[in-house]
């Protein structure tokens, strides 16, 4: 690594800012007014300390541990503390993905597209790019934890004062150059960029995981992982700055990886090697649908992976669950007993439309996976043989469907075996899978919005995104921050009966699987009748 | 036999016209050479008669059928090879080539293999792993593979070093004596030249020649430098010589085919010494037929 490697870096830096400048201060703004947003409206809905202790009672069971992070001070529960214990780990792991995503389109995601190798010929060293693109990730990320500080400090709430904002701020800023350096990491190892940001999600999901485990058992297995750092800070209570140390450090680590791996590896590979090939392809390979799976094998076997895993992690809290309900008095008492649903019953449907909205994001995947095709020109090449638009759009379309509701499945499959290994009284997989499979048709109703996003204009489908986020934010927020029932209406989640304290309303569920197909045929007739990219 | 027919075709992106009433046709048997410089619109026309664009207005029948409306039926019946082949990293050059034969219909898996070896491609290796000359291989066996009857080639031989281009070129002449009808886009008009029955011109979006070779002569000329013993005053009166100018120990200049025979006759009675030709490029071409435009109009 000499000084000529990094020649061009600050013109380079200076065309990503310019190219990422609408990007990076949408999401810097969007995470600022969500910041505020929650707290101002926390500390206007808990006003009175009794309001606020009444809360810390509920937050403070295992579930919602293994889902937000351990909850602290609890004994003065007040806006500060409820701020950092319900929105933290989640901002977190959004400021994680937005470093994710941003490291990944600049490292791999160029060198794919063949921009890193006309770079490469410019008179930048081979250091640059990457130089440039994690300078612009940390600085965009400096800034957005200055904008959190700012954010939360104006509301000038006294549990909220400006040293322990600039922690939160600090806290979250470090926690996304973690994981915009590991993604840099990733970028050398991988050879795409789905797959480096596939590694990455990856890792980040493990994070999550582990992290609740360690978490529920209170033990020092959340120190393990990267976003059980942030939550250490134990911000607004105690203010620690020590666990941001370990954050940071694994950050110049990683960095010093990638880099050196990036000094010695050529443009355009990864670091795994390839070996020969087969000469003829295998007669599974042979058809539209068979190239559609055989594109997306591994990633519907990691996402099958991870889904499981989601549901053993949740089901191994339920066992803990009833066991915490049993021993607290105050919230036995809760239990609406002439409902005949226990708490631990009541808890299920919500995790299950949290684990439907997460299998709706791989099922978005393996549909948009066409849109990368069409970008990258491949969709002409098959197109001009004897295949319709219709049977290639269809094949992905299908492998959204039934994979879809495979990840379903099997995070419901996860949930039951662990609930059914620490659970004295184990609740029967039939009532387990009714509560998570008329979730389906909510899927479909994503997939179905996917279809017509892409078929009507590929540079549409980030509105799928948005709209699964406003799904999981009405249902995440909508019950903390009191949202009028109509918010919740206008996701196709919102329209899903409660199993099993409400009844299956079928004529609901078959209205859901209607509109997925009205708009998926709508999304099919635009595809057909559109011109292809290529 | 007409099989490939194109009718006014327009075709705008936006605001941008990238053809406007495009005409050309393609006879059984023929090869077709469809020329023009870089974004001149062959791609987008060829796309057209893919089905993968709409025409914003005018047809394009291949076979008698739609080209938008009925693109599965009349793709049984092509090969089609991209300028750049997009394939899948992870696949092999074989399974692409099996898939790509397999998806369009029937093959001849001997002349498969054969292919590979002529055009020396490893079939086990990731197309990732591929150079843009032999992702082109790939395409190029998966299109003379087949039994298609139309053979639609967007400058197919762009990254195959001279070598290949041969075993190319022999392809396409043994396609053409099978009975089968060629549309060979390229922006090097001796590409074209030497593979041709007939040509069509396409510059901004509008052919503006179509024609056999023959027919066009009169835009081709051929550049000359000749360096003699004795110098050749005749040169300058010559009707068929032009831009006639002296160069170090000899004399530039261009002449018209039907020419070449005198001015040939004229140099070697001066006694050669040094004799250089080089074919007409595209831009002499385009330069002859705005020439010859502005003496029509006078
Ligand atoms: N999808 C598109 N959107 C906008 N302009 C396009 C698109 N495709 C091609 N063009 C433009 O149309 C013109 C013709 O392009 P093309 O047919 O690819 O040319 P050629 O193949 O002859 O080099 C070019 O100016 C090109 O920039
Ligand atoms: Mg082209």
């Amino acid at each position: 690594m000499n000084k000529q490697s990094f020649s061009g870096t600050g013109q380079l830096i200076r065309f990503y800012l310019k190219a990422d400048r609408i990007r990076i201060t949408a999401w810097i703004l969007s995470l600022m007014a969500l910041t505020s947003v929650t707290a101002w409206s926390l500390d206007g809905l808990y006003s009175s300390d009794a309001e606020r202790q009444a809360m810390a009672t509920t937050m403070e069971n295992p579930a919602m541990t293994a889902m937000v992070g351990p909850a602290y001070g609890i004994e003065n529960y007040h806006t500060g503390a409820m701020t950092a214990h319900q929105m933290l780990l989640f901002t977190a792991i959004l400021v994680a993905v937005m470093a994710i995503l941003h490291v990944s389109r600049h490292t791999r995601g160029d060198e794919e597209d063949g921009k890193m190798e006309m770079l490469g010929a410019l008179p930048v060293g081979r250091l640059a790019s990457l130089t440039a693109s994690m300078s612009v990730m940390v600085m965009s990320q400096v800034i957005l934890a200055l904008g959190i500080a700012v954010s939360l400090a104006v509301l000038s709430i006294p549990s909220l004062p400006v040293s322990s904002s600039i922690l939160y701020g600090a806290a979250l800023g470090a926690t996304g150059i973690f994981f915009g350096t590991l993604t840099a990491v990733f970028a050398q190892l991988a050879d795409s960029a789905r797959g480096t940001t596939g590694l990455s999600f990856l890792v980040l999901g493990a994070a999550y995981m582990i992290r609740a485990a360690g978490d529920v058992n209170n033990d020092t297995l959340s120190w393990f992982s990267p976003l059980g750092w942030p939550l250490k800070t134990q911000v607004f209570v105690d203010d620690k700055w020590m666990p941001l140390i370990p954050l940071l450090a694994g950050a110049v680590v990683l960095t010093l990886v990638a880099f050196s791996v990036m000094a010695s590896r050529d443009i355009g590979t990864g670091l795994i090697p390839s070996r020969p090939g087969r000469n003829h392809a295998r007669k599974s390979l042979l058809s539209p649908f068979g190239l559609t799976m055989h594109l997306q094998k591994t990633s519907i076997i990691t996402w099958g992976v991870a889904l499981l895993a989601i549901g053993l992690s949740y089901g191994s809290v339920i066992g803990d669950l009833e066991t915490f309900f049993s021993s607290s008095e105050l919230l036995s008492g809760a239990v609406d007993q002439s409902s005949g649903f226990s708490l631990t019953e009541q808890f299920i449907s919500m995790l299950m439309s949290i684990m439907s909205m997460i299998a709706a994001v791989p099922a978005l995947l393996f549909l948009f996976k066409l849109k990368g095709e069409e970008k990258k020109g491949r969709t002409e090449t098959v197109y001009a043989r004897a295949v319709s638009r219709y049977t290639l759009f269809g094949s992905y379309f299908l492998v959204a469907l039934i994979f879809g509701t495979v990840m379903m499945l099997l995070a419901i499959f996860g949930l039951w075996s662990a609930a059914a290994a620490t659970m004295e009284d184990p609740i029967s997989f039939g009532s387990l899978a009714k509560a998570g499979l008329v979730y389906v048709p909510a899927i479909w109703v994503m997939i179905g919005f996917g279809a017509l996003l892409y078929g009507f204009k590929p540079g549409l489908t980030g509105l799928a995104w948005v709209y699964l986020g406003y799904a999981f934010f009405a249902v995440y927020l909508g019950g903390l921050l009191q949202f009028p029932e109509w918010v919740n209406r206008l996701s196709p989640f919102g329209f899903i009966p409660e199993v099993p304290m409400e009844e299956i309303n079928v004529l609901t569920l078959v209205l859901l699987v209607l509109t997925a197909g009205l708009l998926a045929a709508l999304g099919f007739t635009t595809y057909r009748n559109r011109d292809l990219a290529g | 036999m007409t099989i490939l027919q194109v009718k006014g075709v327009t075709k705008r992106f936006g605001n941008f016209k990238a053809l406007s009433g495009v005409d050309f046709n393609i006879n059984k048997g023929e090869v077709f050479g469809f020329i023009g410089p870089n974004g001149a619109g062959k791609s987008t026309t060829i796309k057209i008669l893919l089905g993968i664009l709409k025409p914003t207005s005018g047809s394009a029948t291949i076979f008698g059928l739609d080209a938008w409306k009925n693109s599965v039926e009349i793709h049984k019946k092509i090969a089609y090879v991209p300028g750049d082949a997009n394939l899948w990293p992870n696949l092999t050059g074989g399974e692409v080539i099996d898939l790509f034969l397999k998806l369009r219909g029937s093959f001849d898996p001997v002349k498969r293999d054969q292919l590979i070896k002529r055009f020396q491609l490893d079939p086990t290796k990731k197309c990732r792993t591929y150079s843009k000359g032999n992702r082109q291989k790939v395409a190029l066996v998966s299109a003379f593979a087949s039994d298609a009857e139309l053979f639609i080639l967007d400058e197919p031989t762009s990254g195959l070093d001279p070598l290949m281009e041969k075993v190319f070129q022999d392809c396409v002449a043994e396609a053409k004596q099978e009975g089968k009808s060629v549309l060979l886009s390229s922006h090097i008009l001796s590409e074209v030249e030497r593979l041709c029955d007939r040509v069509g011109i396409i510059r901004q979006g509008t052919i503006i020649e179509t024609g056999s070779l023959t027919e066009l002569r009169h835009l081709t000329r051929t550049n000359l430098i000749a360096e003699t013993k004795k110098p050749m005053p005749a040169l300058a009166n010559m009707p068929g010589v032009h831009n006639l100018q002296s160069v170090d120990n000899g004399v530039s200049f261009q002449v018209d085919t039907e020419t070449m025979d005198a001015v040939m006759k004229l140099i070697s009675s001066a006694g050669v010494i040094r004799l250089e030709s080089t074919p007409p490029t595209l831009e002499d071409l385009f330069m002859r037929h705005y020439e010859t435009k502005g003496s029509d109009a006078v």
